[in-house]
């Protein structure tokens, strides 16, 4: 019997097995390094940010108008910051949440509710599917030539929330098309059965059933169109807004363009305001993600 | 009346109902439209600018000049040195992503626990999530910096730095989509491996990876074609210069770069620099959307079909 051991297909005379094990323990550690690159840059990231601006978030810089000189930032100073990029922003967003609701449901419920399966249908999926990689610069084009010029809407805050809407709307009809699939053809078939038509049953059964699912998929899509720069820079939004907007129609700055501004500015300490607007940016974004989260975990029926 | 309430039924503002039906496809189907439109928008004021452009500038000397200077006397129109800075930063990014997001992936996909994937997976997914003017400006106080530390003669604005942030940013790109792949390959291969005596190492490298492949491929083209449109970060961080340099730490302009530039200062809509930024988005155009075909070509050819 112990004889017969060291003759054993399992012994292992060369250190073969014991070499593949090394080799084994190497690449799991490799591949764990690896991944921890990307959380020890996130983490750098946030750090970074966040020891960049530590004491430069105050209620002035929520409050007041940016200025051109560091000494009005700070305490003591006569006081200023993001307020008009901020109001801005808000506007902004909110507008553009108007227009990107209405298209991107309406977009995604005749895609998933009332058109047949053909060649159209596949024709507009592939679209959609290309949009979504068309660079973002390349819509601040779009709405440059189309909605500054051609329709002579100006660098408005208007001009922008349309540009912003067309950014985000293959997302949002792509996140909305899931959740309108999520919603079982039972309850459909249910409706058809006592006779409603087929608006009825998307507005009565299909859209509200769903409803969680497309706030949550547009509430991340507007958390995306609220840290883009490039658009809105190329429609010519403004770098620095002394007055928050006042109207559709009336020039806006928003917090990105406010942060490349400020990051651009070679007068020393003003990394320290870049990156007090970036804490100001990166909470809203924080903000509207948790809210997301929110709805999905509160209304997933899985859970 | 059992008979009477069925007649009743069917008909009951069966006729407004139906109009409103009607109406209200005609609405969605609009929605949908605009999605088109959108495409065709783009082509046409890309298109429509770009003839503009080159009707003052040849488009030999536009796709083979190697000097950039639509603005500043004296004029010269030559795309290649924003192409290249554009490429330098794509392959820069490459360099970091691709080893980094690929094996993240294998240890997402085949070591880590159901547990800390879900954990791993979505907090590297916040990377994709931080707006891109946020890398531009760690970069800039942060990336730069520690380069400056290592070579001191690395500039304010280099390529270098705008490749690391970019490569950053793409990581969860090319680390999700190709998890994606790997977890779609069915545990029947990686049994049958195990059963002819293969390690964990062996199957991770010589079955999933290979089997997986389509995907993983086409993560690393989507990636690299985000990395090609990226703006913000690559301005903050690569600078204004357009030149020609195998010097990573030299400043460089991209394409998207250029874009900006352009897009900050006051140019009149008859000049030439307006009209340039057409020319060049209509490159940038070109080069993104041939990589997200042949990604997707890629991803449907070369499919393993499992049961």
């Amino acid at each position: 019997m112990s004889t017969d051991t060291a003759r054993s297909p399992f012994t292992d005379e060369s250190g073969q097995i014991e070499r593949k094990r090394q080799i084994g323990r190497l690449f799991v550690a490799i591949c764990f390094a690896s991944t921890l690159v990307g959380i020890v840059a996130l983490i750098a990231l946030i750090a970074d940010v966040i020891y960049e601006s530590w004491g430069w978030v105050t209620w002035e810089f929520l409050t007041y108008p940016p200025s051109q000189s560091i000494e009005n930032y700070l305490p003591g100073g006569r006081g200023a910051g993001i307020y008009p990029a901020l109001i801005g922003s808000i506007f902004l967003i909110a507008l553009t949440a108007v227009f990107t609701i209405f298209l991107g449901v309406g977009a995604a419920v005749y895609l998933e509710e009332y058109a047949p399966e053909s060649r159209l249908k596949s024709f507009i999926e592939a679209n959609i599917a290309n949009l979504a990689g068309v660079p973002s610069i390349v819509y601040g084009l779009l709405g440059l030539a189309i909605f500054v010029r051609a329709m002579q809407l100006g660098s408005s805050l208007i001009a922008g929330a349309l540009t912003l809407t067309l950014l985000i709307l293959p997302i949002v009809i792509v996140s909305t098309q899931e959740a309108l699939r999520a919603v079982p053809d039972s309850q459909r078939q249910a409706a058809y059965g006592v006779g409603a038509t087929q608006w009825q049953v998307t507005r009565d059964v299909v859209l509200p059933r769903a409803l969680p699912g497309i706030m949550t998929g547009t509430i991340l899509s507007l958390s995306r169109a609220i840290g883009e720069t490039a658009p809105i820079l190329m429609i010519g939004a403004a770098t620095s807004m002394f007055i928050a907007p006042d109207g559709l129609t009336s020039p806006f700055s928003a917090m990105p363009m406010m942060i490349f501004e400020w990051a651009t500015l070679p007068q020393a300490g003003f990394q320290h305001v870049a990156a007090a607007g970036i804490v100001v940016l990166l909470t809203i974004l924080l903000l509207m993600n948790a809210i997301a989260i929110f709805i999905r975990n509160k209304y997933d029926p899985r859970s | 009346m059992s008979v009477d309430s069925a007649v009743d039924i069917t008909n009951q503002g069966s006729d407004i109902d139906n109009r409103k039906n009607g109406f209200v496809r005609y609405v969605f189907f609009s929605c949908a439209l605009v999605t088109i439109l959108t495409t065709l928008g783009i082509i046409l004021v890309l298109v429509q600018g770009s003839a503009e452009f080159f009707a003052e500038v040849s488009i030999v000397e536009y796709l083979t000049g190697t000097n950039w200077s639509p603005v500043i006397r004296p004029h010269s129109y030559g795309v290649l040195p924003l192409i290249w800075g554009t490429l330098l930063i794509t392959v820069g990014s490459a360099i970091i992503a691709i080893p980094v997001g690929t094996l993240t992936a294998i240890y997402l996909s085949e070591y880590a626990s159901p547990r800390v994937r879900r954990t791993i997976k979505p907090t590297l997914e916040i990377l994709a999530g931080v707006p891109t003017i946020v890398y531009g400006f760690f970069a800039l106080s942060f990336i730069t910096p520690l380069l400056q530390g290592v070579f001191p003669q690395t500039g304010t604005f280099n390529a270098a730095a705008g490749a690391i942030v970019v490569g950053i940013m793409i990581i969860p790109m090319v680390s999700s989509l190709s998890e994606d792949a790997m977890s779609a390959v069915p545990d029947d291969l990686r049994n049958a491996a195990y059963g002819l005596g293969a390690t964990k190492f062996e199957v991770s490298t010589t079955v999933v990876v290979p089997a997986s492949l389509s995907g993983v491929i086409a993560s690393y083209i989507l990636a690299l074609s985000r990395a090609i449109g990226e703006t913000m970060a690559v301005t903050l961080a690569a600078g204004m210069h357009p030149q020609i340099t195998f010097d990573p730490l030299e400043p460089i302009q991209t394409m998207t770069a250029y874009m900006v530039q352009i897009g900050i200062s006051d140019v009149s809509v008859d000049s030439i620099g307006y009209k340039s930024l057409f020319a060049v988005g209509m490159t940038l155009f070109v080069m993104t959307l041939s990589m997200n075909l042949f990604s997707m070509w890629i991803k449907s050819r070369y499919r393993e079909e499992y049961q």
